[in-house]
């Protein structure tokens, strides 16, 4: 293990403790986005460049602004009062105690004569060349070889968003009545960062097309759907903050993006139902053209553009749900 | 022996870069750190985020040799350079405008310095 | 000393899931529970990932500079959190839009005045 890994494992347990102990919740919310990006560089030692291109774009961007939005509509401050609770902090020892116990028996970092690298790892690593060809294994594990979590994933996230819009759909009942003066003395408009909003919207066609860039590329380099969606929905919130939500709204509407969402999921769907259609099991792709190994790579395009799709538009649908809410 | 050091003079080289880039973000960190008032340390925070980041970036380019990563590098260290002072200016714009005043001193001939 | 590197990574994990879970369940503010989910979610992300980790080993993507004698990193355990990570923040997402709602309802997201709101109701 090399110091600096040392370095950014200790950093992230620090941010960590200081997200939590702020009692300002803004502050909070910048140690979060500290100790994600720190998650991600973590992830990057440790040989797994997908998930650390997830981990930037959803933890230190997409989760960031939802949160930020969230403090916007709740409040910043948290009261101090101090809650001793005898059973959750036993227990809580207790899971501490018998972890690091445990911990002394686990294998030391980066053996290869680990359980976890005897069995199936080899297998995939051995079978991805012959039976799909695609040279980023994590994008052929997550799309073929696993493709039922995929599945059930990507209608989790839709799921997620339809739960969004339920909570978030009603219009609050008490209608807090504010004046211009009271706004603008209280509020720092956007409008008065003339270069930010002009640099930021000259970055907004190029993190689109980033976003594009790693979503089709995902099978040859790091990437894939989920990337993918995050970076662009963090294009379309960057949009939304520099111009106001009601333009952000009335460029990407509400029911569009549900559509889209549904569209995502249906195309996963219909990927594997025509699996089935041409005489052979539920996703499998070998069968979608005479070569099985061209059909394969034709099937991961597919269902990763459904991936994509769904997960960026989710994702544009909280945060417009988040933003276009009219309370002070 | 002279063809050796010519030889591992880009080497050198980039490592100087990435030492003297070193050095800057230590002296921004450290700037912010003793400095007063928020708008001398996002002055001195500006010389991390220009000075510093450029030198390593340019560092690892001379390592990178002729490759599609000396392409990635140039592109990052552009977007960067785009990107980090428009921040600090997002950053300082908004505490002017909430009011904050930077700490002024009066000299004895009537002028004031920052 | 090599025992103590090679399982430093644990024992941070077990740290950051102490943490999430001592904000989760004793503190009483709901946006600084969500904070501490989500520490406790990246906790678990770090368990697996630094599972796949293997000496000498590099990404698990075939490039042309490779032969036979290349050692790659377990691509399994990446997988697995790559799924993780966007439900992680599907949950955040669902949570915060439910803090926002208890905000509008009872004026307040500190747990000590909804349970004396519905107390007194």
């Amino acid at each position: 293990m090399s110091f600096l890994f040392f370095f950014t494992l200790s950093f992230v347990l620090i941010s960590a403790v200081l997200a939590v102990h702020a009692r300002d919740l803004f502050v909070s919310t910048i140690w979060l986005s500290v100790f994600s990006l720190m998650m991600a560089t973590n992830f990057f030692i440790l040989d797994a460049a997908d998930v650390a291109i997830t981990e930037a774009a959803v933890g230190a961007g997409v989760s960031t602004v939802l949160f930020l939005s969230a403090l916007a509509l709740t409040g910043e401050k948290e009261s101090g009062k101090r809650v001793y609770r005898l059973l959750p902090s036993a227990a809580l020892f207790t899971l501490a105690l018998v972890l690091i116990i445990v911990s002394l028996e686990h294998p030391r970092l980066g053996d290869p004569s680990a359980p976890v690298h005897q069995h199936i790892a080899p297998w995939y690593l051995s079978e991805t060349p012959v039976l799909i060809d695609i040279p980023n294994v994590v994008t052929a594990v997550l799309a073929s070889f696993r493709g039922y979590d995929t599945l059930g994933e990507t209608l989790v996230v839709f799921t997620a968003g339809i739960g969004v819009l339920s909570v978030l759909g009603f219009r609050p009942k008490r209608k807090v009545v504010v004046t211009a003066a009271q706004v603008s003395r209280r509020t720092v408009r956007i409008r008065d960062h003339l270069i930010l909003r002009v640099v930021g919207k000259l970055l907004i066609p190029v993190i689109m097309l980033f976003a594009l860039v790693v979503q089709f590329h995902g099978e040859y380099s790091p990437g894939g759907g989920f990337s993918a969606g995050a970076l662009f929905a963090s294009a379309v919130m960057l949009y939304g903050i520099l111009e106001g939500a009601d333009r952000s709204i009335k460029a990407m509407p509400q029911l569009i993006m549900l559509r889209l969402a549904a569209l995502g999921a249906s195309i996963y769907i219909f990927v594997g139902i025509f699996g089935i259609l041409l005489g052979s099991n539920f996703l499998d792709y070998s069968v979608f053209s005479s070569d099985p190994v061209a059909g394969q790579q034709l099937g991961i395009l597919l269902i990763e553009f459904g991936v994509g799709l769904t997960v960026a538009s989710v994702l544009v649908m909280v945060f417009n749900a988040f933003a276009g809410r009219d309370t002070y | 022996m002279e063809t050796e050091f010519l030889q591992s003079l880009p080497r050198l080289l980039a490592y100087a870069s990435m030492v003297i880039g070193s050095a800057f973000i230590v002296i921004g960190g450290i700037g912010v750190l003793r400095m007063p008032e928020i708008f001398t340390r996002m002055h001195a925070s500006s010389v991390t985020e220009t000075t510093g980041s450029l030198f390593v970036l340019a560092g690892l380019m001379i390592l990178s040799g002729f490759t599609l990563a000396t392409v990635k590098l140039f592109a990052i260290s552009l977007f960067l350079l785009f990107t980090s002072p428009v921040s600090t200016y997002a950053l300082v714009n908004t505490a002017l405008i909430a009011g904050q005043k930077p700490v002024v001193v009066k000299d004895s001939t009537g002028g004031v310095s920052a | 000393m090599d025992t103590f590197l090679g399982l430093y990574n644990y024992w941070i994990y077990v740290g950051l899931l102490v943490v999430g879970l001592y904000a989760v369940l004793l503190k009483g503010n709901y946006i600084k529970r969500m904070i501490g989910l989500g520490i406790f979610q990246a906790a678990v992300f770090l368990l697996f990932i630094s599972m796949d980790k293997v000496d000498g080993g590099t990404g698990p993507i075939f490039s042309i500079a490779q032969d036979a004698t290349t050692i790659f990193a377990n691509p399994l355990p990446q997988v697995l959190i790559l799924t993780a990570i966007v439900v992680s923040i599907a949950v955040t997402a669902l949570g915060l839009s439910l803090a926002i709602r208890i905000k509008e309802e009872y004026g307040s997201i500190e747990e000590s005045d909804t349970l004396r709101a519905d107390r007194d109701e």
